[in-house]
């Protein structure tokens, strides 16, 4: 089956969250050579004025993927997972995330278009953290495209 | 959050390279990302996975390519959490082979600044063997 365009403008309900723990980000910034202090050292990113270790600007993509795969997943959607390629990636960070964050993410999405046997699916993440009095900060903003190749392509 | 080692908008000019570096990429790095990520697609260890969809064999996570590359402009910056806009587009993949390493070849030019906003877009060059596998990579930091 071949995606299904009445998905755009689709949004899912927003995820459980996630919780951003210390160990992780030094685990994915070890992964990616990010070696800089603020993402291994309390002391230096408390120094340079966080609250907590600091993620790497790629590090959303860990939070992002989680919501992400509603989609990919949703058997409605059509999205063959063994055909998709990843087309692009864009971070926007409204504040950085921090150790101790807990964030919630609604996954919109944006455009589903067709074209030379490709399907360009665009998505787009919320990221917000949940405060202590129930309301919520903007975190990030992630939008993905996959290239979903169709049958025979 | 300043430090001495930051960069200052005024001293830039478009044009400017603020770094190179070099990443070598094994099948252990692969691995230690998938697990860092989440990301457990097989086309990223697994060499017979990957020649069934049509890959030369094992590729890297864009991802972590994109990930990776970002970090020059992190320690340029003097500050991981000055970079406020990243993107890229994934345009050739880079084969990882059992055996060695796959190299990626990084360089950071200042592509625009905006003096209103405080920003700074940094491009990357991303290449592996000569050729570009990242495209339109653009770091915003703000200085």
């Amino acid at each position: 089956m071949s995606v299904n365009l009445a998905y755009v403008g689709r949004e899912y309900p927003a995820t459980a969250p996630y919780s951003v723990g210390r160990e992780k980000l030094r685990e994915f910034a070890s992964a990616v050579g990010a070696s800089h202090p603020v993402h291994h050292d309390l002391v230096a990113a408390r120094g340079a004025g966080y609250p907590d270790l600091v993620a790497a600007p790629t590090f959303a993509v860990v939070v992002a993927q989680r919501a992400e795969s509603q989609l990919v997943q949703d058997p409605g959607a059509g999205i063959d997972f063994s055909r998709v390629v990843h087309a692009d990636e864009r971070f926007t960070h409204h504040r950085p995330i921090v150790a101790g964050d807990e964030l919630v993410t609604v996954l919109h999405v944006d455009s589903i278009v067709e074209r030379a046997g490709l399907a360009m699916v665009t998505t787009r993440c919320e990221i917000v953290a949940a405060l202590p009095d129930g309301g919520t900060e903007p975190v990030s903003t992630v939008t993905s495209t996959l290239a979903v190749r169709g049958e025979g392509a | 959050m300043s430090t001495d080692a930051r960069p200052a908008l005024t001293d830039l000019s478009v044009g400017d390279v603020v770094g190179n570096r070099t990443v070598e990429v094994d099948r252990a790095r692969l691995v230690r990302y998938a697990g860092a990520s989440g990301d457990f697609n097989p086309i990223h260890w697994d060499d017979a996975f990957a020649a069934g969809v049509g890959l030369p064999g094992v590729i890297a996570h864009g991802m972590f390519t994109m990930g990776a590359a970002v970090a020059l402009v992190e320690d340029w910056a003097g500050d991981p959490g000055a970079v406020v806009d990243y993107q890229a587009r994934f345009t050739r993949p880079v084969p990882v082979p059992s055996r060695g390493v796959a190299t990626l070849d990084v360089t950071g030019t200042v592509g625009a600044i905006d003096a209103d906003a405080g920003t700074v877009r940094i491009d990357l060059t991303v290449t592996s063997e000569g050729a570009r596998v990242l495209g339109k990579t653009q770091a915003v930091v703000r200085l």
